[in-house]
């Protein structure tokens, strides 16, 4: 068990594309970080430059306090589970497990107690003797599992795990990793795009896009404070709605026409500034009739059970909201919101960055 | 897909593919009948289309005491021969595994050179290169050896192309796992390419050793000695001679041994075909 360290970490492809464009992160001992961002963002590179199978251009990488840059994968120690599971398909499910430990010259007796319990521990213990393809995919993944936990590393990396797997069954073993995680209790980094996973799974939740970090914190803490517009409008589903508008003096916005009160907009800016303010579709209420608020027309309804998207637009711009159903009745064409300014958030036009008070940042990291 | 059993649908293809199994066994029959009668009623001009009372004969005279014509017995040309394949299909196999690994696998100054080097090969078979060849064994003293016969035919592109094309369909998740699971080039080459090629060395191993015992041209160059010659070339020297009459039913009898080694290997390999056909499955 270690803490991972990343440095100013850096990958320069020999065509000179930047991969990772300078990234620091800090993992403590048993933590479960989560890298999550759209396809090409890097954070896959960054994985795989942890675990040692890409080459780091510049920057550090330390695993337990042990700088990693020059040492080979099956020296870091470190075990990483594949989105294709990667198994041997040609050695038996014992096999598979056993083959890391086989390779480091493990005594049989104490390789054979370790892959029992592994498979006891996934509960793959009827499959030992069957070759991956005799086995379901939610079957293979636990081999792969089974592959990582029998090694004991200081570090589990995985690359999106759970990618090829269905809907139901990966529901099913995203909870059965984080058991795993939290029994075991060792340092993992884990690669989704899946946001979800990345808000259940992860103690520390790295957003990333185009090569670099937009922004680390908890699940919570991102959901809540998103430092940029594309954290905001990436996590979180339905995405954020983003309306353009301006300054309207201290802590007031205007879209369209509409004036928002925004707590977290700090004072002082020049009114007449252009911003982009986010609304959670799921953080606004359907106002009783004649209260005050933000006109709202509905184009159309799509239905999700338990709760309903309205599709429509506010203040001249497109906008969903989230309701329970039954709370707009059938046919509705327009309806007046309550948008409350704490849910208000407000972001540079130009820049895509939040702004925001210092202090109240601090207030809730404190 | 549901169709409806016609007797014609059935008959149609069975039809042809029994006129095509007639076509390619009936010589191997004339040749079969051909062993089993006298050199008189060979020669009569009418070949017999049943079997002979001289087959127990003509056999043992081929098997025990060689002919008038060529005098050694078949056997030794038929370890000759089968010597001869098994080191160029298994050297072929051996040498092109390895270099297909190399090519594929490792990065190097001048890999793709290498690559299009071996690949240019396709281009220069035995026919085009005698000369310089045969300068080289003769150079070397491997005139008249096991070595002369074999190794100028053991460097493949064809092997080595075939093996880079599977090595390319292995993903590179196995690489990187046996990475991680702290195997080196070597073990990743024993313990997971070695096993997953199996069935693609059984191919080539059938292919290249019927390449390896039909070859004629080049043992008839390089052996002079007769016990170094091959069953291919012994058939052929029975069936020229000078003054005598050729004794048909030998050299049929010859043939007809000459064939049963690469029968032998295909029944044999042939498990391995199915069962790979069966089970690969990556």
């Amino acid at each position: 068990m270690a803490e991972v360290t990343l440095n100013d970490v850096r990958k320069v492809y020999a065509g000179g594309v930047e991969a990772v464009k300078g990234v620091s992160l800090d993992i403590p001992d048993g933590g479960f970080c989560v890298l999550v961002g759209p396809s090409g963002c890097g954070k896959s590179t960054l994985l795989r430059m942890v675990a040692g199978l890409e080459t780091i251009s510049s920057g550090q990488v330390a695993i337990g306090g042990r700088v990693v840059n020059e040492i080979e994968p099956a020296e870091r120690d470190i075990a990483m589970v594949f989105q294709n599971y990667a198994l041997y398909p040609h050695m038996s499910v014992y096999d598979n497990i056993a083959y890391g430990l086989r390779n480091r010259g493990t005594p049989k007796d104490e390789i054979d107690r370790r892959v029992q319990e592994a498979a006891r521990i996934l509960a793959i213990e009827p499959f030992l003797q069957r070759k991956p393809r005799a086995l379901s995919g939610g079957q293979r993944q636990r081999v792969a599992m089974g592959r990582a936990i029998v090694r004991k590393p200081q570090v589990f990396l995985f690359d999106e795990p759970l990618s090829n797997l269905d809907a139901k069954l990966r529901v099913q073993m995203r909870v059965e990793i984080k058991k795993l995680q939290r029994a075991l209790g060792v340092t993992s980094i884990y690669v989704t795009h899946d946001q979800v996973e990345a808000m259940t799974l992860s103690d520390k939740l790295v957003v990333m896009s185009g090569g670099q970090v937009e922004q680390v914190g908890t699940p919570t803490e991102v959901y809540r404070r998103p430092e940029t517009r594309f954290v905001a409008t990436f996590i979180g589903s339905p995405p954020m709605n983003i309306l353009p508008g301006l300054v309207d003096g201290d802590g007031r916005v205007s879209v369209g026409g509409l004036t928002l009160a925004a707590d977290d907009l700090p004072a002082g800016l020049e009114p007449g500034r252009h911003v982009d303010v986010g609304v959670r579709p799921e953080e606004v209420e359907v106002a009783p009739a004649g209260a005050p608020g933000a006109p709202f027309a509905i184009d159309f309804v799509e239905e999700l059970g338990a709760t309903e998207l309205l599709h429509g637009t506010l203040g001249g711009s497109p906008f969903v909201l989230q309701v329970n159903t039954g709370a707009v009745s059938p046919g509705t064409k327009a309806v007046t919101l309550a948008i409350p300014s704490r849910c208000v958030h407000v972001f540079d036009a130009e820049t895509g960055k939040r702004l925001g008070r210092a202090e109240s940042a601090t207030a809730r990291a404190a | 897909m549901v169709e409806r059993k016609h007797w014609f649908s059935t008959l149609l293809p069975h039809a042809i593919l029994i006129l095509g199994v007639l076509i390619v066994a009936f010589p191997v029959y004339v040749a079969f009948v051909g062993s089993s009668w006298d050199a008189g009623t060979i020669a009569n001009g009418t070949m017999p289309m049943t079997p002979g009372p001289y087959l127990v004969e003509n056999y043992s005279r081929v098997i025990l005491s060689g002919n008038a014509t060529a005098r050694e017995p078949v056997g030794p040309m038929l370890f000759n021969s089968f010597v001869m394949a098994m080191i160029i299909a298994l050297g072929k196999i051996a040498i092109s595994i390895i270099s297909a690994y190399a090519v594929v696998y490792f990065r190097f100054p001048l890999r793709k050179t290498a690559f299009w080097l071996i690949f240019i090969t396709l281009m220069l078979p035995v026919e085009v290169r005698i000369y310089p060849t045969y300068k080289i064994v003769a150079d070397l003293g491997l005139l008249d050896t096991y070595g002369g016969l074999a190794i100028p035919l053991i460097a493949s592109a064809t092997a080595t192309l075939l093996f880079r094309q599977f090595f390319m369909t292995i993903p590179d998740e196995l690489v990187e796992a046996s990475k991680i699971d702290g195997a080196g080039p070597w073990k990743f080459f024993k313990d997971t390419v070695l096993p997953l090629s199996i069935t693609t060395v059984a191919a080539l191993f059938v292919i290249q050793f019927i390449y390896g015992w039909n070859q004629y041209l080049w043992p008839l160059l390089i052996t002079t000695r007769e016990d170094m010659q091959t069953i291919v070339i012994g058939i052929k020297k029975m069936l020229v001679t000078q003054d005598a009459l050729t004794e048909w039913q030998l050299a049929m009898a010859t043939a007809v041994l000459a064939m049963l080694p690469p029968v032998v290997v295909v029944l044999v390999m042939q498990k391995l075909f199915v069962r790979g056909l069966v089970e690969t499955e990556k």
